[in-house]
């Protein structure tokens, strides 16, 4: 068991002092987490002493390797309560396993006129895959409505429900908003229209517990540099009768059983969806990095995370011109996204990192719901297991100066 | 080296006892290993009792499966198809008696796949996916 208080000491980045008797305040957590020493340390020791190409050599390196990825694998599995190994693609990240689905599924199952229902609170990645693939074959896309709270309108869902709609693709946490959709009702009603789900748990599997077995999903779609591993490597989970007929995505080695002058049979999965080369360190870096949150907890995180978000809340609401999407407690992550009509994001971003604090502004891959609350940008906060009220004390006076700057 | 090509591998590579085809057969199925291009085809025959009377195995590959295949049959002739679907990776292991690391596992694994994918009828084997079940 790692003691939340002691994680810090992991971290070596945090450490750093980036300006003269200012360091650094990691609050973009939301973009991409820092790694501990277990991760960097698993990956190093790997290149040093068992580096080699997995799955066709069998010399000793190939084998340690070819067991070092296989057993990352298991790990992923088992922490999101995956039946079978297999059912856990590698891909780059979340976004590459959208596509995958969108390419592969998509172009077998779907047809003009099919409907793919997502969400107004969506990421680019959950948006473009389906809008490439209306392009290409003339699918349909819909888009269920927001409340002004910024909480998914469940009655607007089941009206788009009605539509019996193919696919439902939606986030489990929005990366601006904070909301933690009720996933598992969404799940029920989708399929009870008879439609295939895909959640996108980028922000949301790294930071509490997500069973694919318990809400019943049928993709489920995460990246390992947002959860304390490297980046270049992610998750496409799936059922296994659903896997199993789809096609392969990409063509090349370690995807096919033998291949013919006149064509190619598919390797069984996972490798019928792994072409090349993987990311094989980088496996092993995210085996790693799912060990580290197992020895903190995931229950203990959410717990931090509440709190650090409660109590920056808090200190947020004193001041009077700032707007913040989604200001409720419940049901939300530890993200808070912020504007004010004083100053620009983009200038409240470049100030505080004059005091060494690292925040995001922009429309964070999220243009399209930024419209909704009809904002352009907005400047967001992000916590994880390694921050504390100490460094959210310093945000808060930071953000004073900034926001006073321009008077 | 010296754990893989245990002697009893190395007889049944090359001294197969069941090679060859059942012909006419009630079960007949074949797949392959990527890696080592390894290619298994049983072919048997089961009695209304569901009993494996005879068995043969066709292919061509490295020692590993090809001995494989050789020893599963050895095993399975005389048994019940409820028995052989029962049969697991670690029953292969153990028959084998050697020590396989990740890669080469799949050599051995592949006459059991073959097996199982044929009594099972499967059309295709990757339904079955021995290492991870």
């Amino acid at each position: 068991m790692i003691q939340i208080e002691n994680v810090r000491a992991d971290f070596p980045v945090l450490e750093r002092e980036l300006r003269p008797g200012k360091r650094l305040i990691y609050l973009d957590s939301a973009a991409s987490s820092q790694k501990p020493l277990s991760v960097i340390n698993a990956m190093d020791e790997f290149y040093r002493m068992n580096y080699a190409n997995i799955h066709r050599g069998v010399h000793q390196l190939a084998e340690e390797s070819t067991e070092m990825y296989e057993s990352a694998r298991a790990k992923v599995a088992r922490f999101i309560g995956a039946k079978k190994n297999r059912q856990v693609i590698f891909t780059r990240n979340t976004t590459e396993s959208i596509n995958l689905v969108a390419n592969s599924w998509g172009r077998k199952f779907l047809k003009a006129g099919d409907l793919v229902l997502l969400t107004q609170m969506e990421h680019h990645s959950n948006i473009v895959p389906w809008q490439i693939l209306k392009q290409k074959i003339g699918i349909e896309i819909d888009f269920v409505k927001i409340t002004p709270d910024g909480r998914l309108d469940m009655a607007d869902l089941k009206i788009k429900l009605a539509r019996e709609p193919k696919l439902v693709s939606f986030t489990h946490m929005s990366n601006v908003l904070g909301t933690i959709n009720p996933v598992k009702e969404i799940i029920r009603l989708a399929h009870s229209s008879g439609a295939v789900t895909l959640v996108d748990g980028a922000q949301s599997v790294p930071h509490f517990p997500v069973n694919v077995e318990n809400l019943d999903v049928d993709f489920l779609a995460f990246s390992s540099h947002k959860m304390l591993g490297p980046t270049g490597i992610g998750v496409l989970y799936g059922k296994l009768e659903i896997l199993n007929q789809m096609d392969p995505f990409l063509g090349g080695g370690d995807m096919i059983k033998e291949v013919r002058f006149d064509g190619f049979s598919a390797n069984e999965l996972p490798h019928k969806f792994e072409a090349g080369t993987p990311a094989i360190a980088e496996a092993i870096g995210f085996g790693a990095a799912v060990g580290y949150l197992e020895e903190v907890g995931l229950g203990t995180i959410v717990e931090h995370e509440n709190e650090l978000l409660t109590y920056a809340l808090l200190g947020m609401s004193e001041f009077k011109d700032l707007k913040i999407l989604n200001p409720n407690v419940d049901n939300k992550g530890g993200v808070i996204a912020f504007y004010s009509d004083k100053i620009h994001p983009h200038d409240i971003a470049q100030l505080l990192d004059r005091e060494g604090i690292a925040i995001r502004a922009g429309h964070h891959c999220a243009q399209p719901l930024h419209t909704v609350f009809n904002v352009h940008a907005t400047a967001r906060v992000s916590f994880y297991l390694y921050n504390n009220r100490e460094e959210i004390d310093q945000f808060i006076h930071s953000l004073h100066s900034a926001i006073n700057f321009f008077k | 080296m010296d754990d893989l090509y245990r002697e009893n591998i190395v007889e049944h590579y090359n001294h197969p006892s069941h090679r060859g085809v059942v012909d006419p057969c009630n079960v007949k199925f074949a797949d392959d290993n990527p890696l080592c291009g390894d290619h298994i085809e049983i072919t048997l025959n089961t009695s209304s009792e569901g009993i494996i009377t005879e068995a043969k195995f066709t292919g061509h590959g490295c020692a590993i499966s090809q001995a494989s295949a050789d020893i599963l049959l050895d095993e399975v002739i005389g048994k019940s198809i409820d028995e052989v679907k029962k049969m697991t990776k670690d029953d292969l292991i153990s028959l084998l008696g050697i020590e396989l690391g990740a890669v080469r596992l799949k050599c051995a694994l592949l006459s059991l796949k073959v097996l199982k994918a044929g009594v099972y009828g499967l059309n295709n084997a990757d339904e079955l996916d021995l290492e991870d079940d």
